[in-house]
């Protein structure tokens, strides 16, 4: 690979970069689906490719190809210096960089066992176990399940010295049952919602998910929505479960300290961010329970890894100190302008894309309560539990969720269940009355969120526990 | 712009993957792309990219298996790896009873597809589309963001039944946001020829919506009469077709035209249908099994009118595709990516007459889900939403969330559009008109 980067660097250097990197990346993909009690696809995906990114008089260039040969590496580097030359004749501000980034080593996933080492059969079976148990259940018009897990290998290499290695792996899985009434359909899953959860780890993270274990109760409980109440339209308290914590983190949270929207270079797409530079350091972003933290060193977490894709090594930082906003998510570039250090989220979705500032692992810190304690501390409220839709404005401060699944909290205890259950509100409010955090912490994997133009989706994660909200506007369906 | 695969190339490979294949039947799929996109912010061209790239996919059904490989490394021995691990891939699946054969070959109409100018778009072509948007931003005291593309796409398919089809298909897009701390506009134009999109005209219109929409006021939700601009239209039809109009949702039950077909569900004003061979989208000629793109009237007068099929779930009833498949394996099913609504008469400049108080929708931003088999969406105003005061357009107002069912808001048409426009679409593009409402649902406001 050594030889192919220096082709490319030398030839982005004699084309007249002033600064250049290069990423070769090779991706392996399985997909295994099931529905029904029938196969419902197996994929064995590769891709792999280039992409050179220069600055040229100040400017951004980028260009990217699927042929691996020293001529292509060598063209195509030629060509981000020429698309370089394009954006400055355009250019709102010349780009610095700050300080030289000059990372050399080599990171792997720790893995026990090698997800695609194991038979196809194997992972069949397991599904087809679950779904036979979902189908067991009478009124379950469509049962599901898929495994999937994909291995990246890349090299990054830059004309200031760096040159990084890394092998990250990923596995998942989910179940999702469908029951279909005369006048109403309802969907649960497991252990996620939207296809599956996912871990940066071997297959022996598939092997511990307990999918058959789950997949009756996923679908009695499915079955029981059809005849549900639907959730009612007040102002109540809510407790969320740590799956729909994690959202409302990703989204209310993660989104607006990617200090690239708040310089407005995504406005025309994923938009701005209400966290303006101003609020730095004494903002009141949530209640005193309140703290998170990006850290993209959590072992099995779907946003771990070694270097980010400028070659920045993967780092902790406190975003969110006992309800005060302390930092941003940034890259070179943007910290840059803040006289500062980039803390390492700069991340692209492949070898065709170029980097952008992704959440990695943005987390809520654990509370003290357990999920018990907390409902039977509840006179009255809901209790919500796995996404079904969401939605947040441009700035990130006006949202509405939708879970799966609800349940009526009266006097300390689990009531009736509910459906369609929304909640809407203003990110700094719903945050500042969140009174408990939960002591049941689990890492989630998000591994669609995107941003960008052309389209990314990247995959981050998010620990999360159970928490308690007072106040809060729920059923807006109705 | 140099040949991506090519007609050639695609030949020879489908003639030596398919002779050389240990399957009962073999598809073959050639996917490639030469596309570049030039974006910009803070009036200035931040990030500008190009990416160059041809997969391989191969299909093989063994009996009553299936399995897909893929590759993009297009030398001899990883085109020979690909066929053998997807016979491989189909061999470790368990049977499935239900499973189609490929499709035979259909006579298919060719369309125009392809534009020489969109594909010889340079980057320099580019920055000059975006040099006058910045300008007029600029001088009216604000910032543009926006991207400006232009692709070209090639699609090869062939298979065992005698299926062998390749296209060139064309698409490029210019769309801004205007904004300065007090308001934003938008403006989009998709088309076939790059050369065809006016970015001046295009700059013009997001600027004069953004010194229009500064200053914007509070104004309590609620429900509203409303005028909604073919970019909202747009949008709300693209999700109706992801909550169903494929054939996998209604099969499945949760589509919002699960036993609805014949029945009225919309004014009777309003029709959509698929239609790729339309000059007026971004046309092609078959989908991703090479099924000739059939014309689908998916809601005619008001009238829940048909769904959209690809062959796994036209076998299920015993019919033929439409030709709406999306690559294999495909857990989504068919989906519709060239829609259309029919356009009414009633001028831009005219939609906002006959409304007392009501709210004028430029665009609306993240939407999402709510209620697929009831087609709820949720979503945000965007770029510029007005109040109407007796019939008039006269201040402008903070944006406002929607929870809103689309068919019953669709019921309530007043007005119909005269002009459509064209958007950029999930796999291609969408046609849609203004359209005036008599209420809309409003149910939060973007405020701190």
């Amino acid at each position: 690979m050594r030889d192919l980067t220096d082709r490319a660097l030398d030839a982005a250097s004699a084309a007249g970069a002033t600064y250049a990197d290069v990423r070769i990346e090779r991706l392996q993909r399985q997909v295994v689906s099931v529905k029904n009690g029938r196969p419902d696809g197996l994929l064995e995906d590769e891709s792999q490719g280039f992409g050179v990114r220069v600055v040229v008089d100040g400017a951004w260039g980028f260009a990217s190809s699927s042929s691996l040969d020293g001529r292509e590496i060598e063209r195509v580097a030629r060509r981000a210096v020429q698309i370089a030359r394009a954006s400055a004749l355009v250019l709102a501000e010349p780009v610095d960089l700050g300080e030289t980034i000059r990372s050399v080593g080599s990171y792997a996933t720790p893995v026990q066992i090698d997800p695609f080492s194991v038979a196809v059969d194997e992972k069949l079976a397991a599904l087809l176990e679950a779904d036979a148990a979902m189908r067991a259940v009478p009124g379950i018009a469509v049962a599901e399940g898929s495994f999937e897990c994909q291995r990246v290998r890349k090299v990054f290499a830059s004309t200031e010295g760096s040159y990084v290695e890394q092998t990250l792996v990923e596995t998942g899985a989910g179940i999702e049952a469908l029951a279909v009434g005369e006048d109403d359909a309802q969907r649960r899953s497991f252990p996620n919602s939207f296809g599956r959860q996912h871990s940066t780890a071997g297959y022996e993270y598939f092997q511990s998910m307990k999918l058959a274990e789950n997949a009756s109760r996923t679908a009695e409980e499915a079955v029981t929505l059809l005849t549900a109440k639907p959730c009612p339209n007040e102002v109540t308290t809510v407790i969320l479960d740590s799956s729909q914590a994690a959202l409302q983190v990703h989204e209310s949270c993660g989104h607006p300290i990617e200090l690239d929207r708040v310089f407005g270079t995504e406005a025309s797409y994923a938009g701005t961010s209400f966290l303006t530079l101003d609020k730095r350091g004494a903002y009141r972003y949530g209640s005193e329970q309140v703290t998170i933290a990006a850290d993209a060193t959590i072992p099995g977490a779907l946003g771990t890894f070694g270097f980010d894709d400028e070659g920045v090594p993967a780092q902790r930082t406190i975003i969110v100190d006992r309800g005060v906003f302390k930092n941003y998510l940034t890259s070179r570039e943007t910290a840059a302008r803040l006289g500062e250090s980039s803390n390492g989220t700069m991340r692209a979705d492949g070898w065709s894309r170029i980097p952008l500032i992704r959440m990695t692992n943005i987390n809520l810190e654990p509370g003290d309560w357990s999920l018990d304690d907390l409902i039977a501390d509840t006179d009255r409220g809901v209790f919500l539990q796995t996404n079904r839709s969401w939605s947040i404005d441009d700035v990130r401060l006006n949202f509405q969720f939708g879970t799966e699944i609800g349940w009526e909290i009266r006097n300390g205890k689990l009531g009736a269940m509910l459906k369609n259950a929304t909640y809407t509100g203003i990110t700094p409010r719903f945050w500042g009355a969140c009174d408990a955090v939960g002591k049941e912490w689990t890492v989630w994997g998000t591994p669609n969120c995107g941003k960008g133009q052309p389209s990314q989706s990247m995959h981050v994660g998010h620990g999360a526990a159970p928490i308690r909200v007072r106040g809060v506007q729920i059923g807006v369906m109705r | 712009m140099d040949e991506l695969f090519g007609r050639g190339r695609f030949e020879a490979l489908a003639d030596r993957l398919l002779n050389a294949s240990a399957a009962d039947q073999t598809e073959v799929v050639v996917i490639g792309v030469d596309a570049a996109l030039t974006r910009f912010a803070n009036s200035g061209i931040h990030q500008n990219v190009a990416e160059r790239n041809v997969q391989i996919r191969v299909r093989a059904i063994v009996g009553k298996r299936s399995g897909v490989a893929t590759t993009n490394d297009v030398s001899e021995p990883a085109l020979a790896q690909v066929l053998e691990r997807a016979v491989e891939a189909a061999k470790r699946q368990p049977e499935d009873p239900d499973l189609p054969d490929l499709p035979g070959p259909l006579p298919v109409e060719l369309v125009s597809s392809f534009s020489q100018a969109t594909a010889d778009c340079s980057p320099e072509q580019r920055a000059k589309m975006v040099r006058p948007i910045c300008a007029l931003a600029v001088e009216h005291g604000l910032k543009a963001s926006g991207a400006c593309s232009s692709e070209t796409t090639e699609i090869g398919i062939a298979n065992s039944r005698g299926v062998r089809r390749h296209e060139l298909r064309s698409s490029s897009s210019l769309l801004t946001v205007i904004l300065d701390d007090q308001g934003s506009g938008y403006a989009e134009r998709t088309a076939r020829d790059v050369e065809s999109i006016d970015a001046e005209a295009l700059g013009r219109e997001a600027v004069d919506k953004a010194v229009r929409s500064r200053g914007a006021e509070l104004i309590e939700p609620g429900e509203y009469p409303v005028v909604l601009e073919s970019y909202a239209v747009g949008e709300m039809l693209m999700y109706l077709a992801y909550m169903g109009f494929g054939a996998l949702a209604l099969q499945e039950g949760t589509s919002f035209l699960r036993g609805r077909l014949g029945q009225q569900v919309v004014d009777r004003r309003i029709s959509v249908w698929d239609d790729a061979h339309n000059p007026l989208g971004l046309p092609a000629s078959f989908d991703f099994e090479g099924v000739p793109k059939q014309k689908v009237s998916l809601i005619e007068n008001g009238v829940g009118s048909g769904v959209v099929y690809d062959t796994k779930t036209a076998s299920r009833e015993g019919g033929q595709s439409t030709g709406h498949a999306l690559p294999a394996p495909d857990t989504f099913g068919p989906f519709p990516s060239h829609l259309m609504m029919g356009a009414g008469d009633t001028p831009r400049s005219e939609l906002a007459k006959g409304i007392q108080r009501g709210l004028w929708v430029t665009r609306f931003n993240y939407v999402n889900v709510v209620k697929s088999d009831r087609a709820v969406l949720t979503g945000l105003t965007k770029d510029g939403t007005f109040l109407i005061e007796n019939g008039e357009v006269t201040r402008p107002v903070k944006n406002l969330r929607f929870t809103q069912g689309v068919l019953e808001a669709w019921s309530g048409l007043q007005a119909l559009g005269a002009e459509r426009r064209l958007m950029e679409g999930w796999g291609g593009a969408v046609l849609a008109p203004d359209m005036r409402l008599d209420r809309f649902r409003f149910t939060g406001v973007s405020h701190v």
